[in-house]
């Protein structure tokens, strides 16, 4: 907590639009039950920054990013890339565009093929790099660069499983997956509410390495705030299916406007004031949650 | 005799895998808990956080084997007592423990009243349905839950609000200490809030006289409980009164650990945090010496070939480590990065007390205030 010598980051003007999404809205069943999980949104997301969409369990977020993926439909608006709207009629163009993008979740334990081991997991993102004939010896040097940017040991690795690992490791693995890949977009979907604070710093401070040294577009999906502050150049606050506040992460959160982010950030419990318990306003429907809830 | 709720003092226990292999998950725990005061235990992933909440319940069942050590609550020792004695008159009422994801316990196809009652015969109380519903309701009143709860399914509840149900009931009988084992960390922050406030309720209504809850979440520590202890591959390597451990850590790893702690505060975007470097031992074979040497920034010739003691630090706080306090008070966790090359190691040196087992603290009246 002392300012002595610990590394400064790096702030940078951001003015390419990469991605940007036009009034899209997921709706879940029809006619009455009807369930718009994403209502409405328009976003823009800069080439070369990291996006945080912060919000509860059940506001969209998860919805949201499958929808940037490509793994849901998106029931109404369109998703544009570089200005094009985003072309999912054929095989070949989801390919395409599935070239560009890479996704971390929560589980990482659930993320890996149990059978396959540490290498073969790497070895199929040089594969998917288009570089299949590759002499064994280069590919051996490009995992070994990707494991020492995660620090970890690649000779220590190759003939382990992924489940042999920590929860911490097999996050930072597939961040080194994506470091051999190389996407341009990546959708970090609470990757760090599984493991440990420690792991957890060593995480953010990569996704904060692969923005600064391959100038990705990060979109960092959480609930903590506090997170997002850290991590984040511009920051959307999602309240059921709708953006009710965005901006710079210093806008948003050094002087929120909206009564939910002022409630959010007073539910992350701080080292420097005390924490507010008493307010009540949390108690909310509580039961129409489960249903709308995190599915 | 009962000055303190619970006495716990050198508890070891043990894994034993299928191959027969022991993993010393808790080795040498030792600490007292008064009436009303909250223990927050904060460590890594696998640091034996959790083994040591099942440990205190003194119920073992395989894998988990018990070593040495006594645990006394409340004037009573529960260590080698007959499990199926203890299970009917100690947990629950004694002692009662809510695992990590406690609402996948419940089954979705049984009412919430259902639980209750099952609670209430497994320790011999009969009371009917008019009786039971009473009772439940008053006692969900208490702790500001709903009463419609009663009357659903699980699945008809949010997470956070089966994880409050789960805490109710598990306080049911009014338990003298209550084991919270990182019961908001698959909850969304304002869920966690809800069950917080809760738990610190059930305190200040007298329902449960004392608390131990573990998380790696400092920031949260911090606001629940009054002391923290740092433990680290099962052993606590720092123990003292929260604001002190925070601000002012003195083990290296609590140091270290502090330096991971992200808030949404003003300048906090401009730094790096800092991560330790490395692994925790393998718990199967643990180090004989220093157990973070091998992660150290701090660390010193002699770190690798003595046993450490506990010591305590003038102001009570216990620590694990072999340099003086004074030194420790001092050392901020990124100076070291910087100095690390040749001329700090020196100057660390001459610092260094020989390790004399029984006086370990002896020194610590030279400390300069930092």
């Amino acid at each position: 907590m002392t300012e002595t010598d610990r590394v400064k980051v790096k702030r940078r003007e951001l003015t390419d639009t990469f991605l940007e999404g036009k009034n899209m809205s997921k709706v879940y069943g029809m006619g009455r039950k009807a369930n718009r999980a994403v209502d409405n949104v328009n976003f823009k997301f800069r080439r070369g920054e990291i996006v945080s969409i912060v919000g509860e369990s059940g506001s969209g977020k998860t919805t949201l990013a499958k929808m940037i993926l490509g793994l849901t439909s998106i029931t109404e608006g369109q998703l544009e890339v570089h200005g094009q709207p985003r072309a999912f009629g054929t095989t070949a163009e989801k390919r395409e565009y599935w070239k560009n993008i890479q996704a971390i979740f929560q589980d990482p334990f659930s993320t890996y093929n149990v059978f396959s081991k540490i290498d073969k997991v790497l070895l199929n993102c040089i594969e998917l790099r288009g570089q299949k004939n590759l002499p064994y010896a280069q590919k051996v040097e490009i995992m070994t660069e990707a494991c020492s940017f995660v620090n970890l040991r690649f000779a220590e690795l190759t003939n382990k499983y992924p489940f042999e690992l920590s929860g911490g490791q097999m996050q930072r693995l597939m961040i080194a997956r994506i470091y051999i890949l190389k996407p341009k977009l990546l959708i970090a979907d609470e990757p760090t509410s599984m493991v440990d604070a420690c792991s957890r710093a060593t995480i953010l401070d990569m996704l904060l390495k692969l923005r600064d040294e391959e100038d990705m577009t990060i979109v960092f999906i959480t609930h903590d705030i506090g997170l997002a502050y850290y991590v984040s150049d511009t920051i959307y606050i999602m309240k059921s299916g709708q953006f009710v506040e965005q901006g710079t992460s210093d806008e948003v959160i050094l002087n929120p406007k909206s009564d939910y982010t002022k409630r959010l950030l007073s539910d992350v419990p701080s080292i420097y004031e005390p924490w507010d318990l008493s307010s009540d306003d949390v108690e909310e429907d509580e039961f129409a949650a489960a249903s709308g809830g995190d599915s | 005799m009962a000055d303190y709720i619970l006495e716990v003092n050198d508890l070891k226990t043990r894994y034993v895998t299928r191959f027969r292999e022991n993993v010393y998950a808790v080795d040498g725990v030792s600490f007292k808990l008064k009436e009303g005061e909250t223990l927050g235990i904060a460590g890594e992933s696998g640091c034996g956080k959790s083994t040591l909440a099942m440990s205190l319940m003194g119920y073992y069942f395989p894998p988990l084997h018990y070593t040495s050590g006594s645990i006394i609550i409340d004037g009573r020792e529960i260590t080698g007592e007959d499990p199926e004695v203890l299970r009917r008159t100690a947990l629950g009422t004694e002692i009662a423990y809510i695992p990590q994801a406690a609402m996948n316990a419940l089954n979705p196809t049984r009412k919430i009243i259902k639980y209750i009652n099952d609670v209430l015969v497994a320790h011999n109380i009969r009371l009917n349905k008019k009786e039971l519903r009473e009772m439940a309701e008053e006692r969900l009143r208490l702790v500001n839950l709903p009463v419609e709860v009663l009357d659903r399914y699980p699945v008809e509840l949010s997470g956070g609000m089966k994880q409050r149900t789960v805490i109710a009931i598990s306080s049911l009988l009014s338990p003298k200490i209550l084991i919270a084992d990182e019961p908001s960390s698959a909850l969304d922050v304002s869920s966690q809030k809800l069950v917080i406030k809760m738990l610190l309720d059930l305190i200040d209504k007298g329902l449960v006289k004392s608390m131990i809850f573990i998380t790696h979440e400092l920031p949260l520590l911090y606001n629940v409980t009054k002391k923290i202890a740092v433990m680290y591959a099962g052993q606590f390597v720092e123990l003292g009164p929260a604001h002190e451990s925070v601000f002012e850590p003195l083990h290296p790893y609590a140091k270290g650990l502090m330096g991971s702690i992200i808030v949404p505060s003003e300048g906090i975007r401009d730094e790096h945090l800092v991560a330790i470097p490395g692994t925790p031992p393998n718990l199967k074979a643990p180090p004989q010496h220093c157990r973070f040497a091998a992660r150290c920034k701090f660390r010193q010739p002699l770190c690798d070939s003595v046993v450490v003691p506990e010591r305590f630090a003038s102001d009570g706080r216990l620590f694990r480590c072999l340099l003086p306090e004074a030194v420790l008070r001092e050392l901020k966790y990124e100076d070291q990065i910087k100095s690390k090359q040749e001329d700090a190691e020196v100057e660390l040196d001459v610092n260094i007390i020989p390790f004399a087992g029984d006086n370990g603290d002896g020194d610590s009246g030279k400390e300069s205030g930092g």
